[in-house]
């Protein structure tokens, strides 16, 4: 029995999980499904970026010696709308103005919202309780009152009305982001790693986001489609870009008015491809954040 | 418990004071006033002074809000400029319309998000996962406004299973009518409700379910319907009330769309056109008796969690 | 008379996105009635995810096991949970490693112990609680009254540990698996808690499986000893021939750490250098090799199978175990 005895403090600080090998990105581990959904989404962003390069008719003047809301086909790829314009051109303008609002609008949300209810809910006390006001404050006043009178007011160019919706949204991100850090911000890790001496900062990135991740990945792609929803309606009721802009939203608005023969003409298609446009966009950013986590999660490794 | 409610009414009242002053102002802030509404045609600078002077708008804007905030204090919410209703009269006819289709979309929105979320958190990225949550993406691409004029179109129009729109009563004059009425609108709603419970629960049974305390449980020999319901569901709600608590509240006077394409004067149907009237008071009156409502919703979802989980409750 | 419990070569491995764990590899072991067996080994020798799947927890879809695992003669690995939810908390019970995940937060500990109860025992509810007071009472937590509705969050992890001690034995099972059941615990308490455990096991003639990373707790409560490394059994015998004939030289390594009951669990093994071998691909040779002092060629390439010693019931896998060296050396 001649080895050497370890004094304990260092033994006892020494647990498995210190030091867990790096893992690397790789194409074969993520899987091909993955790499689509990234390939998809790429695909939508580019194209809105180059739309004016792409030789596409013009989105916003029919050509009204075509054919009026005809279907899929060679001529028009997505076919047309009532007003002759090409469905698919209108998709990639409109993908501008909705990937603006809907990615701004739902960033904001999260910087105003979401960091402040991770502080709130961690510190509690009287941060908690001035920005908890804060949220009540913003969250009761009803939103639409307030869109229309700041918009009419102020103007309604796309940043504008991309902040007045983060700011409004930020309240409900927030009460959301507060109860899910809320019941992590006591649990055993938690406290293990202020006892060890981590910063608040560092618990609150280290600790706490990766297990909220979830809700907040979920919460986020909510919010992004509810906002491109959101302008369409606004953008209908003149308060937003203004028509004949495109936007997934407000072609979703044109389209319903299509869908029941109530204007005397039906035409589908201008619900389902905005509409599935926005479901493939979604579904893969959630493909892709879902496989992103469970590649990087080590929670999932425990028993 | 005195205390916990004490420090919940002195917040409710601060508050309702930022709300209150925030909607006056900005209500002031809307293009267009009462007084070119009221008089029309009949619009003369000699006309517009003399009702501008009646209705006292001709005073500083912060004396005209005490004006207003003494009223409410006595009970009076003021009148309609337009339709000469009181403001709580309106209130009174509309605010039940928005009662019923949040509780209507509610029940079916739990009804129908928790156990799909059950069983899709069983098998993480199973096959019924998969569905269920394409299914929730498309519920998100495809809004009410969208969704309703088609449902009434194949249940009301073609099947005549729902009445169509504007068919509306009071639950007082006809209960069997009003809750037929109800329930289409109340399905429309509740798809945007099950998309968000749906994700957030499933996300925090699948982290819950992964606890080691779940082993536990099952190393007791309980059935995986116990565990799910009474070791798994509890602790995996909180985020989940607190959307309920956002959603509701963003309902009350928040579901204009439906309640337009539905011809049901609900509370936002009322706010929007008392708006384009520039009705003031009536959109004031509105604007505060919501903002309590969404205020009380959330105090009573906030409550709520600190009793399903009792470590939030240690602070 | 057939053993109580018989394993015999259990496999177990992990599908993870970067490939199989291969956390058991060939255990066997058998447990009479009123006995202790006692596993040891460092953090991440599989220790847990043995009992674990003695027991048919793992999960199913990335858990694959193979081999046999029979209670009272019945095959039991990979039995349908519905089969296996029989066994459960009256046949065999589980003590957890971590007291402070292993109890629901949010449900009153008095709840925790009477729902097994109520469901396998049929007790009405005022029967349940007067026994799972006496359970409180037996496992040494004062005012059992009062602590029936308590939350876990308001216990110390010494009295979690208690609770979830009389949460295991409330329908005095069988056999008891133990899976370091002094984590975190202070030295007196883990003391007193295994006391308790020897105590208990004795007026209930249970067998026991207790799972440790410290020599020294088993030493004096087990009959027999396993020691693992890597997901193998690299020795085994019963205590007193363990102590007396020790050969392999990762068993005297775990001794050397012996004194130190005071660490928590996970506890690396610090008085030999390096880490345990990546289970993702384990090396071809000994799994000890790259840490063995004694190490030679063969063992980087061949792997020592378990071989009987000297003494009945003894067996280690080593090529060049403790008496040949001392041999070699004298010579
Ligand atoms: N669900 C899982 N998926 C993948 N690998 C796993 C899983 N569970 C355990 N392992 C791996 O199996 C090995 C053995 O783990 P185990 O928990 O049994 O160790 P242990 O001996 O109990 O250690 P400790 O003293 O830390 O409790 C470890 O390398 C671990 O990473
Ligand atoms: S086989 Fe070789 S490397 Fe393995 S323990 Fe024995 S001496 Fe050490
Ligand atoms: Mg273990």
């Amino acid at each position: 029995m001649s080895d050497q005895i370890t004094p304990p403090a260092i033994a006892a600080t020494a647990t498995a999980a210190a030091d867990e090998p790096e893992e690397e990105l790789t194409t074969k581990s993520l899987g091909l499904f993955f790499w689509i959904c990234v390939g998809w989404i790429t695909l939508v962003i580019v194209m809105a970026l180059i739309a004016d390069l792409l030789p596409l008719p013009d989105p916003n003047i029919g050509n009204f010696n075509g054919s009026q809301n005809a279907g899929p086909g060679w001529g028009h790829l997505l076919g047309t709308d009532d007003l002759y314009r090409d469905i698919f051109s209108r998709l990639i303008f409109g993908a501008r103005v909705s990937l603006v609002v809907g990615f701004g609008g739902t960033g904001l949300g999260l910087i105003l919202g979401g960091i402040p209810a991770m502080v709130s809910a961690y510190r509690r006390g009287r941060v908690d309780t001035l920005l908890n006001t804060t949220s009540y404050v913003v969250l009761a006043f009803p939103a639409i009152v307030a869109v229309i009178a700041i918009v009419t007011f102020w103007g309604h160019a796309l940043w504008k009305i991309t902040l007045v919706i983060g700011i409004a949204g930020a309240p409900l991100i927030f009460r959301v982001i507060r109860a899910s850090t809320l019941s992590y911000a006591t649990r055993d890790f938690v406290l293990a790693a202020k006892a060890l001496g981590a910063s608040d900062r560092r618990i609150l990135a280290r600790e706490i986001l990766p297990n909220i991740m979830p809700t907040v990945v979920s919460f986020g792609l909510i919010a992004v489609a509810t906002i491109i929803v959101l302008e369409g309606s606004l953008s209908f009721l003149g308060l937003s870009v203004s028509p004949p802009t495109p936007s997934w939203g407000n072609m979703l608005n044109e389209g319903s008015s299509l869908l029941t023969g109530a204007k005397g003409q039906t035409n589908p298609w201008l619900v389902i491809f905005p509409a599935s446009a926005m479901f493939l966009l979604l579904f893969s950013l959630n493909v892709v954040a879902d496989k992103l986590r469970s590649h990087f999660d080590v929670t999932e490794i425990k028993l | 418990m005195g205390r916990y409610i004490a420090k919940r009414v002195v917040l409710l009242i601060i508050i309702i004071f930022f709300v209150s002053v925030a909607s006056f102002f900005l209500v002031h802030l809307l293009p267009g006033n009462p007084v070119d509404t009221i008089l029309g045609p009949n619009a003369t600078p000699a006309n517009t002074l003399i009702v501008n002077h009646e209705l006292g708008l001709d005073k500083p804007l912060w004396e005209q809000y005490f004006i207003w905030i003494s009223h409410v204090f006595q009970g009076n919410l003021g009148q309609s400029y337009t339709t000469h209703q009181t403001t709580s009269n309106i209130i009174g006819q509309s605010f039940p319309i928005d009662v019923e289709l949040i509780i209507g979309s509610q029940l079916l929105a739990f009804a129908v998000a928790f156990p799909m979320a059950m069983s899709a958190s069983r098998r993480p990225n199973g096959l019924f996962d998969q569905v269920a949550n394409s299914t929730t993406f498309g519920m998100l691409a495809l809004p009410p406004f969208v969704i309703a004029p088609v449902l009434v179109l194949l249940f009301a129009v073609h099947w005549h299973v729902f009445p169509g729109p504007a068919s509306y009563v009071p639950l007082t004059q006809n209960l069997w009518t009003n809750l037929h009425a109800i329930l289409l609108p109340s399905i429309v709603l509740a798809m945007g409700s099950i998309v968000v419970y749906f994700r957030l629960l499933r996300n925090d049974l699948i982290a819950t379910l992964q606890e080691d305390f779940i082993t536990m449980a099952r190393s007791k020999g309980l059935t995986d319907r116990r565990i799910m319901w009474r070791h798994a569901l509890r602790p995996s709600s909180v985020s989940l009330l607190a959307s309920a608590g956002v959603t509701i509240g963003s309902l009350i006077a928040g579901t204009f769309v439906v309640e337009l394409l539905l011809q049901m004067p609900g509370l936002g149907y009322q706010l929007i056109f008392s708006v384009n009237q520039d009705d003031y008071t009536v959109v004031q009156g509105i604007t505060l008796v919501v903002a309590v409502a969404i205020v009380l919703i959330n105090f009573l979802f906030d409550f709520l969690f600190t009793v399903v989980d009792p470590r939030i409750a240690r602070e | 008379m057939t053993p109580l419990l018989e394993v015999d070569d259990l496999h177990v491995s992990f599908a993870t996105p970067r490939g199989a764990v291969r956390a058991v590899q060939g255990v066997s072991l058998s447990l009479e009635q009123g006995t202790t067996l006692g596993i040891v080994g460092e953090s991440g020798s599989g220790k847990t995810v043995l009992s674990r799947a003695i027991m048919g927890l793992l999960p199913r879809h990335s858990a694959t096991q193979t081999g046999s695992v029979r209670y009272q003669g019945n095959e039991i690995l990979n039995a349908p949970n519905d089969e296996l939810r029989q066994l459960w908390g009256t046949h065999i019970a589980m003590v957890f490693q971590d007291p402070m995940t292993s109890l629901n937060p949010v449900l009153r500990i008095g709840r925790q112990i009477t729902e097994t109860l109520r469901i396998h025992l049929d007790l009405t509810k005022s029967e349940a609680k007067e026994t799972a007071l006496s359970l409180l009472m037996q496992v040494g937590i004062p005012s059992p009254v009062e602590r029936f509705n308590a939350y876990p969050g308001q216990l110390s992890g010494g009295m979690r540990q208690r609770v979830m001690i009389a949460i295991a034995l409330a329908c005095a099972p069988n056999l008891l698996m133990a899976d370091e059941p002094t984590t975190g615990l202070d030295v007196t308490v883990q003391a007193q808690i295994l006391d308790l455990l020897s105590t208990l096991q004795h007026e209930r003639q249970m067998a026991m499986i207790l799972v440790t990373h410290d020599l020294g707790v088993v030493a004096t409560r087990a009959d027999e000893i396993i020691v693992m490394y890597a997901g193998n059994v690299v020795e085994r015998a019963p205590t007193n021939v363990l102590f007396t004939q020790m050969s392999m030289p990762y068993t005297e390594a775990l001794l050397g750490s012996m004194p130190r009951i005071s660490y928590p669990s996970h506890t690396r093994l610090l008085s030999i250098d390096g880490r345990p071998p990546d289970l993702l691909s384990p090396p071809a040779g000994c799994p000890f090799a790259p840490r063995c002092p004694y190490a030679q060629g063969k063992c980087h390439r061949e792997k020592p199978t378990l071989v009987e010693g000297a003494v009945p019931g003894h067996s280690y896998a080593c090529w060049f175990p403790l008496p040949i060296r001392e041999k070699a050396a004298t010579s």
